[in-house]
């Protein structure tokens, strides 16, 4: 179905279950913002006409739909209104305020040694911004938003908004409406790119709005490293993000995406991929930062013998909050998805997986598999975990899987009773519990890097208890 | 000097109900001694006592180990002060490996040693741990496979084997090691056991069965009755129970199991 010559946006919509609850609650406050802002954003960006006016219309839709409150389905769990939203202002346009750069330890690759590219987005400005001129040369564009819309505009329309219409919801019509720093990648026809290319988008101050465009040609390939972070702060802060994956005939995407972001951001996304006929997406996430994370995360298989693999991971301290709603969309007949998302919540965190598998009318011969599974390391941590199946065909193979369990004092006890004190103990059976998410990722990297993450989160100082 | 294990007047409750009344042994390195007796009776509450599981609450008595308190000590000291318990039911770590769990161990126990180190090496690990599958005749894809989980009776107790091997107890304790295992996993098991044996360690064998004192020659063996110890002997005791049964020691103790 998608050919990206006539890509058109999705055919189906989110799959919503609703159930009225009264009362009403109350909706968070708006956010400080006016149309003035966006008209000083798209003139400090030197925006093309067209993107202002795309900027316009989302702006528009934003303030035309409601603040989502907690009887919103996708919004039960996770409550928008302690966010200071009348305080909210563009990072952006406040130039005065120099940012630290990026800490180099997180321009390391995370793919082999050599990247084919790398660039780095500190607070909207490029750092910097590689690509090898070999890849140049076949046509490869990797570069940020704001310079892809100006030289290579009959591309960006073409894609932009394919994967997310802004009608998936609020926060993507304002992420659209005040984007500020992004990044375009574009592979053309049957390029393979063997190096893998890595961009940083690090958000620090009050708000930044993001968006991540990769389009793979037909028979393309290529292994794309992606992270968002932020710099710790005292003040909370806002990120809210488009992230669009158009795969298409034959090609080959692999996408990590890492999430560090401060534990006072508050962070929404829209993220979803199009993957088109013998198409293949191995997508890994790892969110280990923010406050708040609110991410909607959904693959379309749009062409018959497509692939896709979702491998999750987070791990949850403090008072983070990390949402993850996930949907599976099996458009056509003949299609694979995969999804695996594990996450370990300690002291007052809490995280909530909520995930759907929608197979499409006549979408027959679809294989189809998700779980959820996690582990609760305090009494005082919390994890929802919601499966679901929406199916409207009737030879399909899905099955599902959610769990939430603690430490086994037995498995601790064997373990101690081999010489380990309590806490390696502890730390070995989460090793443990991760390994079947490790061993979905092929790059020792990024694994490595995840195993520091879980290191680092067992060892911060405060009980689990 | 040797080290020696000394259990001086156990009493041990399990939520408040009395199991173990009154027991005293002493273990020293180099011996091998058998605790038997009829199921119920305490011997592996014993061994979980030993070890420090939290369950098992001392009303009363003393565990001495190289002379040091062990009811001071959580289980993990106790281990790297040299005791081993080779488990009856071994739980499954599910994604860790035999491999990565005896690394970690080792290193646990070095770092406890000096803070400084920084583990051992990979190479001198993997040279390690290949002698030892070697003598237990243990085959060499077990060091990959996920500690326990999926293994059958024979292939969890071998598994223990190893980490006896691999740790180097002073004192071992083995509880019900032989239970679930067919003739030849039994004499696999107890082969290694025996390979293991010397005047560097200290067994005490928990069985119910005589069958594996077939292969594990005790020195001493003890029979328990009702949370105390009531009889001891050479090995010639574990066969009268061989062809006797326990029937003999209730009777004759017959005051002791009405006297709870």
């Amino acid at each position: 179905m998608t050919d990206l010559a006539t890509i058109e946006t999705p055919k189906y919509q989110r799959v919503v279950i609703t159930t009225k609850r009264k009362p009403e609650p109350a909706a968070p406050p708006e956010i400080g913002l006016s149309i003035d802002d966006v008209r000083a954003l798209a003139k400090a960006k030197k925006d093309p006409a067209w993107l202002t006016k795309r900027r316009f219309a989302a702006w528009q839709l934003y303030t035309n739909t409601p603040m989502p409150t907690l009887n919103d389905e996708a919004w039960r769990r996770t409550d928008l209104r302690p966010f200071k939203w009348n305080e909210v202002e563009l990072s952006a346009l406040n130039g005065k305020a120099k940012s630290r750069r990026v800490p180099a330890a997180l321009l390391k690759p995370l793919v082999g040694t050599t990247q084919g590219g790398q660039l780095v987005i500190n607070g909207g400005r490029v750092e910097s911004n590689t690509l090898s001129p070999a890849l140049k040369r076949k046509g490869v564009i990797f570069t940020d938003f704001q310079t892809a819309a100006a030289k290579h505009e009959s591309l960006v329309k073409r894609f932009m908004g394919k994967a997310v219409p802004l009608t998936d919801g609020r926060f993507a019509a304002l992420a659209e409406a005040l984007m500020d720093g992004g990044v375009f990648l574009y592979v053309p026809k049957k390029v393979e790119v063997t190096l893998p290319l890595h961009s940083v988008v690090s958000v620090p101050g009050k708000s930044h709005f993001t968006r991540l465009l990769v389009v793979l040609d037909d028979g393309a390939s290529v292994t794309y490293v992606h992270e968002l972070t932020s710099p710790d702060s005292k003040t909370e802060s806002l990120h809210a993000s488009i992230v669009e994956l158009i795969v298409g005939k034959n090609a080959n995407l692999k996408f990590v995406e890492l999430q560090s972001l401060g534990l006072n951001a508050w962070n929404i996304t829209h993220e979803r991929a199009r993957v088109g006929q013998n198409a293949k997406l191995d997508w890994v996430f790892n969110a280990v930062g923010s406050r708040v994370t609110k991410n909607f995360s959904e693959i379309d298989l749009d062409g018959e013998d497509s692939w896709a693999r979702m491998s999750g991971f987070y791990f949850a301290e403090k008072d983070q909050h990390l949402d993850h709603d996930t949907q599976q969309n099996h458009n056509v007949p003949h299609t694979t998805s995969d999804l695996l998302f594990k996450g370990a919540l300690r002291d007052q965190s809490r995280s909530v997986w909520q995930g759907m598998i929608y197979v499409a009318p006549g979408a027959q011969k679809t294989d189809g598999y998700q779980a959820n599974r996690n582990l609760v390391l305090s009494k005082t941590a919390r994890a929802d975990s919601i499966p679901g199946l929406e199916i409207m065909a009737d030879d399909v193979r899905c099955t599902h899987g959610a769990t939430v369990g603690q430490l086994e004092q037995e498995h601790i006890f064997y373990l101690m009773s081999r010489g380990m004190p309590r806490p390696e103990a502890e730390k070995l059976v989460v090793d443990g519990f991760f390994d079947p998410i490790m061993q979905r990722i092929p790059f020792p990297g990024v694994v490595a890097r995840l195993k520091k993450d879980i290191e680092r989160k067992m060892s911060e100082s405060g009980s689990g208890e | 000097m040797t080290s020696a294990l000394e259990i001086r007047n156990l009493h041990v409750s399990v939520e408040n109900k009395p199991i173990l009344k009154g027991v005293s042994l002493l273990v020293k390195q180099g011996e091998v001694h058998a605790l038997m007796g009829p199921n119920g009776t305490g011997k592996s509450t014993l061994a979980y006592t030993l070890m420090g599981h939290p369950s098992y609450e001392v009303t009363a008595g003393q565990i001495i180990f190289k002379g040091i308190d062990l009811l001071e000590l959580e289980a993990d000291e106790r281990a790297r002060l040299g005791l081993f318990l080779a488990f009856q039911y071994p739980v499954a770590i599910p994604g860790v490996s035999v491999a990565n769990f005896l690394r970690t161990a080792i290193n646990a126990r070095r770092r406890a040693e000096n803070p400084a180190d920084k583990g051992i090496s990979i190479p001198e690990f993997r040279k390690m741990l290949k002698s030892k599958m070697d003598l237990l005749k243990v085959p060499n894809d077990f060091a990959g496979r996920y500690l326990n989980e999926g293994f059958s009776g024979g292939e969890k107790k071998r598994a223990e084997i190893l980490q006896l091997a691999t740790l180097e107890p002073e004192i071992a304790v083995l509880d019900e090691t032989d239970s679930g295992l067919d003739i030849d996993a039994l004499r696999i098991v107890a082969e290694g056991v025996n390979a293991l044996t010397g005047p560097k360690m200290g067994t005490l064998v928990i069985t119910h069965y005589q069958r594996l004192l077939n292969y594990i020659k005790p020195q001493i063996v003890h029979i328990m009755l009702d949370g105390r110890i009531v009889e001891t002997g050479g090995p010639d005791l574990a066969l009268h129970l061989e062809e006797r049964g326990y029937d003999w020691v209730r009777e004759k103790h017959e005051e002791g199991a009405n006297g709870r």
